[in-house]
């Protein structure tokens, strides 16, 4: 279901808003769409990592004599075999991302790589990387926020001092840096609210799960250059990171993007890429690394762990007074934790006159975290929304009332900074309200609840060049991964401008060297960004083709326009020209017809999401069931209705295997104990049911089309809403995720006491 | 390093190849065989990713040895279109917008295929017990539950008619 704003003035569109087949979907069902690990070069070797078994260990010395002497061995490398970026005095996140991607001095999680093997079979290269021999003296190690923020606990990084702090500390410490926003008086304010409350939350280091393990192939020359084959999602900044990693100028390398096969954030970070051109390099032949999925947990990025604490009042009518928000985050190895988003988003939603929020980046011994949809935003607002749902039991309002009461709208300063222009938030409260789920009676035996979520959306910088082929079909050429199904983005939106049947358009992505720069698929921006310049460049060609008409003509250019795919003279008197004519004409009206456009798109438009569950607790198992899910998420604009919903659907789906089943459960001795799909368990075909999508359209003003962004926000609220959910049904508040079986029954079993 | 002598029946062709001692079916695919639309997303039977047909039932190729592929029929992704057809399935599913990246798209239409070969009117809940096997991580499943019942109720009508 869509609900646009302004039905009756809505700008009525013939592909946007339609649901074309998307352009790379008939080699997705056939089985050759090209992901990471499908290239297979002539001569290429494979290659195998050498991981520390240690959450915390001092590298003693690593002896490779006995891979190297292997049979099939062909390269060994170790930290050695790449610059030493502290020495050349490189920027810290620099030497940082150096040193999680081969250890130097210290392995700090296992899993950290220390060496890696090139031979002619993954067999041989995997015996050999396992006959490294890597002498260790084990360290201790810390492994949650608690652990690294207490007094006396053993320090990662032993010239860390925390970025933020004040007054500045004098010693190194496991706090990597502070993230505070405030306003108004905290005092006042919960001194003027009839109810406050103060809980505690904690949440479980999830990974992203992507179904397709990290993979790359290189193939580097004797001239100091390189091809880099990689499924990520952005090219341009692999190759970047990747050459800064190698101490290379990034056009020594040409990186061609695979097919993306799920990433959520977690491909927009190097792990195996300089590994595998440095492997080239010594070997001189091709070299492919693939991960398995063991090592995708071990080593590879899931999001943090965190401990919150929330303080939040309100008035007896609903006016919530003040919210003071303490958190501090899981990093992993290295600093960089999404705390300072979680920071930003967690009271986005709403105009609250009196906070204080306050974040720590906090490194302990688990793998560096990557981004993961909205990152940080989720594990805030499991905290938020969840203390949120209590204070409106506490003043007997209804949830949505309550939020529609606080929500934040256009003008509002918003608590991360800037004034909110248009947005949506309202709308998907209303939505939900309006919703059928919500009139409906709540199931026998289930509990209903309801949370809200918000996402920035980003925009970014974007090239995109559109030719039109000498037939008259479109060509749109992008440098931004496909990762859930912008390409069909793209030519509808190409289609809209030209007036031209879809499937005339072809979508495609280019590598580093025949496209210009664009940034990673990330923060929902590549249908806002990637689609703007795509835009620019169809405009831009119309202008030319009316030009080209004119001159064929012998009129002036504003006595033609552009309908319906072809060049029309205002009088009439002209035949119109169609692409297909003006295409065959080019040669002589001023040669082939291309456009290349860039930019560094702004304004992008704040996505916010309202989402209603019911769900069914065995309370004598513990086990939770979701019986009905609704979402309603404003789209801004829906360019392909099926990938919006899918995005929406994708996002809760993946809330729901986090508030129920995901965690990384790691032993004493700082080792991994579920890194496998049968032990780490994300969300089965059968545990669910379909999920209902609303998808609310309030344009975003700085857009064409009303873009706003869609792969984030739906994430946000699922943890809450099922929390809340759970203790509409069996009076129980669960503070910590996941809310499994074992911690659902001790709940209920507590009941009371 | 000893390798072992395999024939089988690929996609309707008959097919030889060497696997390496303790080698997966699934290697084999794609290795010697050069089936990449074969995708390993564990290695260990967890994810679906892999799953083939092996004389008419689904099967994950990572948990096959190569050699107990001799003499038997395996049908991958790339033997489920015709040559100027997809099956209804495919088709479906690219109506239907159920997949997202894609990765596990081929598992998932083979055990879809398993499932319409041996059920031709399932349930929605019969769908998502059959697919239970298949992880997908981008789109919820609602979209592919949604395309393997169009599929099948398209192909109850063909046959009607036929």
């Amino acid at each position: 279901m869509t609900m646009t704003e302004d039905p009756k003035n809505a700008p009525s569109y013939k592909w946007v808003g339609s649901r074309s087949i998307r352009p790379d979907g008939l080699d997705k069902v056939t089985g050759k769409a090209r992901f990471g690990a499908d290239l297979k070069l002539p001569n290429m070797l494979e290659g195998a990592v050498t991981r520390s078994p240690h959450a915390h260990a001092r590298i003693v010395s690593i002896d490779t004599s006995a891979a190297e002497a292997m049979p099939g061995v062909h390269a060994v490398i170790t930290a050695a075999d790449l610059p030493d970026l502290a020495e050349a005095g490189a920027k810290t996140d620099d030497v940082f991302m150096s040193a999680k991607v081969l250890a130097r001095d210290k392995v700090l999680w296992e899993g950290h790589p220390v060496a890696a093997v090139a031979a002619t079979s993954r067999e041989q290269a995997r015996a050999a990387a396992d006959a490294i021999d890597v002498v260790y003296e084990t360290l201790p190690h810390v492994l949650t926020v608690d652990e690294a923020l207490a007094d006396g606990a053993p320090v990662l990084h032993d010239t860390m001092i925390t970025k933020g702090a004040d007054p500045v500390p004098e010693h190194a410490s496991n706090a990597a840096s502070r993230a505070l926003h405030e306003r108004g008086e905290l005092d006042k304010g919960f001194a003027d609210a009839d109810l406050v409350l103060e809980r505690e939350y904690t949440t479980k280091p999830v990974h992203q799960g992507y179904i397709e393990p990290h993979a790359c192939v290189a193939d580097a020359g004797q001239d100091g250059r390189a091809e880099l084959f990689v499924s990520s999602q952005g090219h341009f900044s692999m190759r970047a990171m990747t050459a800064t990693t190698l101490g290379w100028e990034p056009s020594q390398l040409n990186v061609t993007p695979a097919e993306i096969g799920g990433g959520f954030g977690g491909k927009t970070t190097i792990y195996l890429e300089p590994l595998a051109v440095r492997l080239s390099t010594k070997a001189g032949r091709p070299v492919r690394l693939v991960m398995d999925r063991g090592e995708v947990f071990k080593a590879t990025g899931p999001t943090s762990g965190s401990r919150m604490k929330i303080k939040m009042g309100v008035t007896n009518d609903g006016q919530i007074t003040a919210a003071e928000v303490w958190m501090a985050f899981e990093a992993g190895a290295f600093p960089g934790s999404p705390v300072g988003a979680a920071a930003m988003t967690a009271i986005a939603c709403y105009d609250i006159p009196n906070f204080v929020v306050e974040g720590f980046d906090v490194v302990c011994n688990k793998p560096k975290v990557a981004a993961y949809r909205a990152p940080g935003a989720p594990i805030i607002a499991y905290g938020i929304e969840s203390i949120i749902d209590e204070l409106a039991k506490g003043i007997e309002m209804d949830p949505i009332d309550l939020r529609l009461k606080n929500a934040a709208v256009e003008g509002t300063q918003a608590s991360y900074g800037p004034q909110f222009p248009r947005i949506g938030f309202v709308e998907t409260l209303e939505a939900i309200r309006d919703s059928e789920h919500y009139k409906s009676p709540v199931p026998e035996g289930c509990g209903r609840g309801m949370a809200s979520g918000f996402w920035f959306n980003i925009g970014g910088n974007s090239t995109a060049t559109v030719h039109i082929n000498e037939d008259g079909n479109v060509n749109v050429i992008t440098g931004s991964p496909d990762i859930g199904g912008s390409r069909a983005s793209m030519a509808l939106f190409a289609a809209e401008e030209f007036g031209i049947d879809v499937d005339r358009v072809s979508a495609n992505i280019a590598d580093t060297q025949t496209i210009g720069f664009n940034d990673v698929t990330g923060g929902s921006r590549v249908t806002l960004a990637t689609g703007s310049v795509v835009i620019d460049c169809c405009r831009a060609i119309k202008e030319d083709l009316r030009r080209r008409a004119a001159k064929t003509w012998d009129c002036e250019v504003d006595d033609v326009e552009w309908v319906d795919g072809q060049a029309q003279h205002a009088s009439g008197t002209e035949t119109p020209l169609s692409l297909a004519d003006l295409a065959a004409k080019a040669p002589r009206t001023g040669g082939p017809i291309s456009v290349t456009k860039s930019n560094n798109v702004r304004g992008a438009g704040a996505g916010f999401t309202t989402q209603l569950v019911d769900v069914e607790v065995d309370d004598e198992l513990g086990v939770c069931r979701v019986v009905r899910y609704t979402t309603a998420q404003d789209a801004g604009k829906a360019i392909h209705p099926s990938y919006v919903e899918g995005q929406m659907q994708g996002g809760v789906v993946q809330g729901i295997g986090w508030a129920f089943n995901e965690e990384y459960i790691h032993r004493p001795d700082g080792t991994l104990d579920n890194p496998s799909f049968l032990d780490y368990r994300i969300p089965v075909a059968s545990d669910l049911p379909m999920i209902e999508t609303i998808v609310v359209e309030v344009p975003n003003p700085n857009h064409p089309y009303g873009v706003r962004g869609v792969g984030e926000a739906g994430i946000v609220p699922p943890m809450a809403a099922i929390a809340n959910a759970i203790d509409d049904a069996v009076d129980c508040r669960l503070v910590d995720l996941p809310m499994s079986p074992v911690r659902l029954l001790d709940a209920i079993n507590q009941r009371g006491e | 390093m000893s390798r072992t002598h395999v024939s089988c029946n690929i996609n309707g062709d008959d097919v030889d190849f060497l696997s390496e001692s303790g080698g997966s079916l699934l290697n084999a695919l794609r290795d010697d065989v050069g089936l990449m639309g074969v995708k390993e997303g564990c290695g260990t039977g967890d994810c679906g990713a892999c799953s083939v047909l092996m004389d008419d039932r689904v099967t994950c190729a990572c948990l096959i040895f190569a050699p107990e592929a001799e003499g038997r029929s395996i049908v991958t992704i790339e033997g489920l279109a015709g040559a100027d057809e997809l099956h209804p399935l495919q088709q479906c599913f690219l109506e239907g917008a159920a997949l997202q990246c894609g990765v596990c798209t081929p598992g998932f239409l083979m055990a879809a295929k398993a499932l319409l070969d041996n059920n031709p009117n399932p349930t929605e809940t019969e769908v998502r017990y059959a697919l239970a096997g298949n992880l997908c991580r981008c789109t919820g499943y609602d979209k592919i539950i949604r395309s393997v019942l169009d599929a099948a109720e398209g192909m109850r009508q063909n046959g009607a008619q036929a």
